[in-house]
């Protein structure tokens, strides 16, 4: 078989072009600013991957008591089990306590579910980078037009981040002895 | 070695059909019509036509045949994260349904070769039949392998009739009218890329895809090589390949290697790239990366 042979060469590969605007690539991932994010900040996504009917939160959270402590939770959202670094994480970490259909950063700033990316980014900034040039995660759209993303949320559940085995499809017809 | 002074791996008997098609295709060329890239305007739409018609006849559904050329200032490169593909084959199957691979004897572009961490990347190690109950398989990483696109590519070099050739935006495509079957071409290719149809391809008529380009997907038929042209239908208008859209992992980037704010462009200048066979110089436009 062909492949048998092939080896693979570990090689820095010089681009084909000069390197332009190197700096640009190598900035730091911007931090959390303090106050709204900025309206060009958005980048397109499609629309957050929630459970049918559980948003707005406030339907139901608007009338109940924000309850801080750690605890399994019963009467609602059993099904969500902490397993992202749970020792130093509870939910209102990230979900806003006074309105639940936000999400929060560390500095107390409010986030759309549309912009969770920003919440992820302050633990996973350089993840951040990549995703925002397209390479840790997906682009959608065009190639030289039009591009959008997916959310972090899309591929990792926010409350169990890693990601889940799939099935694989059926593997190629081996050769028939006849060839 | 220079995989151009490699001697082909033929036998006698395929040498002698090798240099009978060679000959043909000689003669082909000295005096048949003029190959598409020659052709004027007009004889081309008028070629398309034809095929349009023979097409939708053939499979009983309306069938289009474009020619969109290639755009100014493109040369289109891959990148595919080598730690983050957990080879689910999605890719590969989304590629045999846009580009028409005959299912039956199939044929695939792609191949994922799967391979142990233990061993790191040893292509003799490599088993692309794997098939556990889920992937990633611990212990496993895996490398998809297709056409790498090479800018020094050994393939269109030995083909007797010229066929086989690199486009301006980099793609190496096929004229499959042109393709006499010699498979040259598959002996020269060091990827084993390239795949010939042993017999009539089947393509059930309602998995047919109707938006086909001249150079890429249309219908072949027995006896001619084909394989992967970045999706060329898709690219030129601006669309990403189908095994790029499909990824659930997100392993596969593509773009304009000349566009400096390009995803390819960002990932050989901030991540660790590797090509395949980098010593036979064939200079692959198809890079693998580390994104972790
Ligand atoms: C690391 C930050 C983080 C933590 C900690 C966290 N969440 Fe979330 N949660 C998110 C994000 C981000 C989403 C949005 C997912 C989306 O876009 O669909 C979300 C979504 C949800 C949803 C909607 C789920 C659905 O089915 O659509 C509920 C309910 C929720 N969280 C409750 C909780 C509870 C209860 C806890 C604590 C046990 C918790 N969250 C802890 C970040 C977090
Ligand atoms: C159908 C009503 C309902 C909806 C809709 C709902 N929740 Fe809740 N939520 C509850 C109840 C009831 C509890 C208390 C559960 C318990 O204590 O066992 C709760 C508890 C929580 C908690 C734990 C902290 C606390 O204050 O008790 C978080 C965080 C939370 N919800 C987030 C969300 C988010 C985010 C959404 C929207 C994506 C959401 N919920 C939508 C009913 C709801
Ligand atoms: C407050 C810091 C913090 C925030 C915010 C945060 N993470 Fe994490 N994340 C961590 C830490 C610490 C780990 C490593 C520990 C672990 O895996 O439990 C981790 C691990 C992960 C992993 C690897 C999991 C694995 O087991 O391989 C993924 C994926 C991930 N986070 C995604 C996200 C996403 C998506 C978001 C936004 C919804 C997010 N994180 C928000 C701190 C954070
Ligand atoms: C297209 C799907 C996709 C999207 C979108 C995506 N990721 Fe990932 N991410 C992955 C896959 C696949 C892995 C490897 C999973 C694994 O090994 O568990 C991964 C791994 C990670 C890890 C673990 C570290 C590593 O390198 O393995 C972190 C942290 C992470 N992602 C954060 C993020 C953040 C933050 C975002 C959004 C800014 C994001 N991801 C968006 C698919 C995605």
């Amino acid at each position: 078989m062909r492949l048998c042979v092939m080896t693979l060469a570990l090689a820095l590969v010089a681009p084909a072009a000069a390197p332009v605007a190197l700096a640009q690539h190598f900035s730091p991932a911007p931090l959390p600013r303090a106050g709204p994010p900025r309206a060009e900040e958005r980048v397109e996504v499609p629309p957050p991957p929630f459970t049918d009917g559980i948003f707005p939160c406030t339907s139901c959270h608007a009338t109940l008591k924000v309850n801080r402590v750690r605890r399994p939770l019963a009467d609602m959202h059993g099904d969500i089990v902490l397993a992202h670094d749970e020792q130093h994480r509870w939910c209102l970490d990230c979900h806003d306590p006074d309105n639940r259909d936000w999400l929060h950063l560390a500095s107390g700033e409010k986030v759309p579910f549309e912009q969770s990316y920003l919440l992820c980014g302050q633990c996973h900034g350089e993840k951040l980078r990549d995703w925002r040039a397209g390479v840790h995660g997906r682009r959608t759209g065009e190639w030289n037009g039009h591009k959008g993303y997916l959310l972090c949320a899309h591929c990792h559940n926010p409350h169990q981040p890693r990601f889940r085995a799939v099935t694989p499809k059926p593997a190629p017809a081996r050769p028939s002895a006849a060839k | 070695m220079d995989p151009e002074k490699r001697p082909p791996a033929v036998s006698r008997r395929q040498f002698a059909s090798v240099a009978a098609a060679a000959a043909a295709g000689f003669i082909l060329t000295a005096c048949g019509p003029k190959r598409l890239r020659e052709l004027p305007r007009e004889r081309l739409a008028a070629l398309l036509e034809d095929l349009e018609k023979d097409y939708t006849k053939r499979f009983g559904t309306a069938v289009a045949v474009a020619d969109t050329p290639p755009i100014q200032g493109v040369t289109f490169a891959y990148a595919l994260d080598l730690s983050r593909c957990i080879g689910c084959r999605r890719c590969v199957y989304a590629c045999v349904e846009e580009n028409n691979q005959s299912r039956d004897p199939e044929v695939q572009w792609i191949r994922v070769l799967g391979m142990n961490k233990d061993k790191g990347i040893d292509f003799s190690e490599s088993d692309p039949y794997y098939q556990p109950a889920e992937v990633p398989q611990e212990g496993h990483f895996y490398v998809p392998v297709a056409c790498q696109q090479c800018r020094n590519a050994p393939c269109t070099k030995v083909c007797p009739t010229g066929a086989t050739w690199t486009e301006p935006d980099g793609i190496v495509v096929i004229d499959y009218d042109w393709c006499v079957g010699c498979r040259y071409c598959m002996a020269a290719c060091p990827y084993g890329a390239r795949h010939f149809n042993w017999a009539e391809p089947t393509i059930p008529r309602d998995h047919l895809n109707t938006k086909t380009h001249y150079l890429g997907n249309r219908p072949r038929s027995k006896g001619v090589v084909e394989k992967c042209t970045f999706c060329i239908q898709r690219v030129r208008v601006g669309r990403y390949p189908a095994c790029v859209e499909v990824c659930p992992v997100g392993a596969r980037k593509f773009g304009n290697l000349l566009d400096p704010k390009s995803e390819i462009r960002y990932v050989i200048e901030n991540k660790r790239v590797l090509v395949l066979k980098e010593e036979l110089n064939t200079m692959p436009k198809f890079f693998y990366f580390y994104g972790t």
